[in-house]
């Protein structure tokens, strides 16, 4: 009897420790000032890729504006609609959601919450107040693809892609589209790093496939991959082949070696949408951003200028043209069903 | 486990009770060490734990959320460690079990949860046993050892996994390797629609119904492991396989039925996670639960009420931890890995550290009040 009242009261001491809270909490959010918040996807806010580029895109709006945002990292799938949910009840102005996986949670609180503004960044959610923003891929890659053709001395291209998707598909069916539209024989090579989002962060993998890939022949090598892009990087610098990064300007990774880069501007995407926000332009659908709206293109800077002569620039500039006036038309891997072209 | 409780004069209560809070206090100061050192004042960062953690009705739903799966991991590892296995197959186990809920989900489209459920149920543990029981049959009758091959279990089933959410199982025209939403009828009933059920309103909440079964589960286990002749055989076998074999226990047969009851368990976590909460099959949902009941069984002792207890205050770490990154830009979700970390270092591995020193200050009062009861 005594032993049980005795283990009653360390039980109630334990307690009593792990309910002590000193002091009183702050209390955040509550003041009427605008607040952005945004969810990152896995991987990360410092993924040096996609993820990154939302980051930079609002880190230019803090410093602009001096206006603080809340910024989350989740670690596993429920996180994903608990820190949209606690954004919008800490009542966030806008939240940025990064990443089409994204999605289903997006559309759960974006119902339950319909006077806060959501924008999804590569997914689609319908919703009054949700904005999906979504880039045409396949634009930017058929300028890197003529690009690629252009400084192909072997007439074989290669191509790596992280995570087998539609997504990276319309990366690759644009790749070749533009490949063939400069040189129609020239093969071209392509592999995925795996069927996961672990394929995003393995650039061991990344490396292996390129080098297989100049075995049989490639000497310039575009990677869509996220992190695994930077060993496809890495091997085409040690092997003294061309590669072309994606999403951020990677140009500057290995001068000399990387030909060029396909840029989403998702910072600028991430920008505009806060911006838009802030000043009451913002508006919910689905809007597209390709070579028009400068969401997408192919990056030049002083790390690459050697590598891309006038007449290649010219070839580029004048593709680009065409695509953004209608002339040429780049086939979109989602809406033909397949690489139809 | 028990024989050493007492051996060396420690009273039960200072074993069970003083022995953990000091192990976790311990935890707790190098936490706050690790804190001080990013910059952040130790204090006011685990006050926000806490109370993200216990402090609101939110909070608390997600901690116990969190606890239902590792209830479940944690009971599956201390059964089979009952037998003197140690399964860390726990992750693959509730992966493949999630599978076999997922897919009973999907098939039962339009019946009622309450009659999905038990189906679910059933499936869940019937998968999980099979990835648990292939292990174990294999350590009893091959040699191969329980600790490679649960490991390598978990990279199958990983693999498995990814096969059939990548192909056969994936929803036509969508991004993610995930299978299609169950129909909105196999739901299991969660904290929101139970509080509307009685009048009150909440927020969307992860916690649901299975937390029941996780009690039930560790009620049937205690039951199992101390009340039927199964249990008995089960720990005789931990205890000294060669003796329980000349007692004319069938040792082949206990290590093989344990690995299925563990595996089973552990393929429960997917009533929580899959008809609970995401209502879909997604990858990688049981998200380190497997791994994470390992030290619940440890921190609680392989006893039911201990796994409880500990799978709740890591359910605290989680959603503590969750909090914690809200409220503080500076610090990364990594570092509630770090203090998760320091809680099993002190708790599981460090564990006896304080008490040959707890013996030393308690020994005079704990004689004196044996010989007091002696009188």
């Amino acid at each position: 009897m005594s032993r049980a009242i005795r283990a009653a009261l360390a039980a109630a001491a334990l307690l009593s420790c792990a309910f002590f809270v000193p002091g009183s909490a702050p209390a955040r959010g509550a003041e009427a000032a605008f607040f952005p918040g945004v969810v990152f996807d896995y991987g990360g806010k410092y993924d040096k890729s996609f993820n990154e580029g939302v980051l930079t895109g609002i880190e230019r709006f803090h410093r602009e504006t001096g206006i603080n945002y809340k910024a989350l990292e989740i670690s596993n799938d429920v996180q994903r609609e608990q820190y949209l949910r606690r954004l919008a009840e800490h009542g966030a102005d806008i939240i940025l959601a990064v990443g089409f996986s994204q999605a289903p949670a997006v559309a759960k609180v974006a119902k339950e919450f319909p006077e806060i503004k959501f924008t999804l960044i590569d997914g689609v959610v319908k919703l009054p107040n949700v904005q999906s923003i979504l880039f045409s891929e396949q634009e930017g890659s058929y300028l890197v693809g003529m690009l690629a053709a252009l400084s192909s001395k072997t007439h074989t291209v290669g191509f790596v892609g992280g995570m087998d998707i539609p997504l990276i598909r319309r990366f690759e069916c644009g790749y070749e589209q533009g490949v063939k539209a400069v040189a129609p024989d020239d093969h071209i090579i392509a592999n995925m790093v795996g069927t996961t989002p672990a394929a995003w962060s393995d650039p061991t993998r990344g490396g292996e496939l390129a080098k297989s890939q100049f075995d049989r022949g490639v000497d310039v090598v575009f990677a869509a991959a996220g992190q695994s892009g930077i060993g496809v990087l890495q091997a085409a610098k040690d092997a003294g082949k061309y590669s072309i990064g994606v999403d951020s300007n990677q140009n500057h990774l290995f001068p000399g070696s990387v030909l060029t880069s396909m840029v989403k501007r998702v910072d600028v995407a991430a920008y505009n949408a806060i911006k838009a926000a802030q000043d009451g332009t913002w508006q919910a659908g689905v809007r597209t951003l390709g070579l028009k709206e400068e969401g997408v293109g192919w990056a030049l800077d002083e790390n690459n200028a050697k590598l891309v002569t006038p007449e290649m620039k010219a070839a580029l500039d004048a593709a680009s043209a065409e695509i953004q006036n209608g002339t040429r038309k780049v086939a979109n891997y989602d809406e033909t069903n397949g690489c139809k072209y | 486990m028990s024989a050493s409780t007492n051996s060396d004069g420690l009273p039960r209560w200072a074993t069970l009770a003083l022995l953990p809070a000091i192990n976790l206090g311990a935890a707790l100061v190098v936490s706050s060490l690790v804190i001080l050192a990013i910059g952040q004042d130790p204090l006011s960062a685990l006050a926000f734990m806490v109370k993200g953690a216990v402090g609101s009705g939110t909070g608390l739903s997600y901690t116990l959320y969190y606890a239902t799966s590792l209830i479940f991991t944690g009971l599956a590892v201390a059964i089979a460690n009952h037998a003197g296995l140690f399964n860390i197959g726990g992750e693959g186990q509730a992966y493949v079990g999630g599978l076999g809920t997922g897919l009973v989900c999907l098939a039962l489209s339009g019946w009622p949860w309450y009659t999905v459920l038990p189906v679910a149920v059933l499936a869940g543990a019937l998968f999980g046993a099979v990835w648990g029981l292939i292990p174990g049959y294999l350590q009893a009758y091959r040699g191969s050892h329980i600790v490679i091959t649960t490991i390598m279990f978990n990279f199958l089933a990983s693999a498995l996994m990814v096969y059939l959410l990548g192909g056969p199982l994936i929803e036509h025209g969508q991004m993610a390797p995930e299978s299609r939403e169950f129909a909105e009828s196999t739901f299991l009933p969660a904290v929101k629609e139970i509080a509307a059920g009685l009048g009150y309103r909440t927020s969307t909440l992860p916690l649901n119904l299975s937390l029941l079964l996780a009690l039930l589960c560790a009620a049937g286990v205690w039951f199992l492991i101390w009340h039927t002749r199964w249990g008995f055989q089960m720990r005789t076998v931990g205890a000294n396989e060669a003796a329980a074999r000349y007692a004319g226990i069938n040792a082949r047969t206990t290590i093989v039925v344990a690995m299925a009851i563990s595996g089973a368990l552990a393929g429960l976590v997917g009533i929580n996670e899959l008809q609970g909460v995401q209502h879909r099959i997604t990858l990688n949902f049981q998200a380190g639960m497997g791994f994470t009941g390992i030290a619940v069984a440890l921190m609680g002792r392989g006893h039911p009420v201990g796994i409880v207890l500990s799978s709740l205050l890591f359910g605290a770490l989680y959603q503590g931890g969750a909090e914690l990154s809200f409220e503080y830009n500076e610090i990364s979700p990594r570092l509630v890995v770090v203090i998760q970390g320091v809680v099993i270092l002190f708790s599981g591995a460090l564990e006896h550290m304080f008490r040959p020193a707890l013996v030393r200050l308690l020994k005079p009062k704990a004689a004196a009040s044996a010989a007091g009861q002696r009188a």
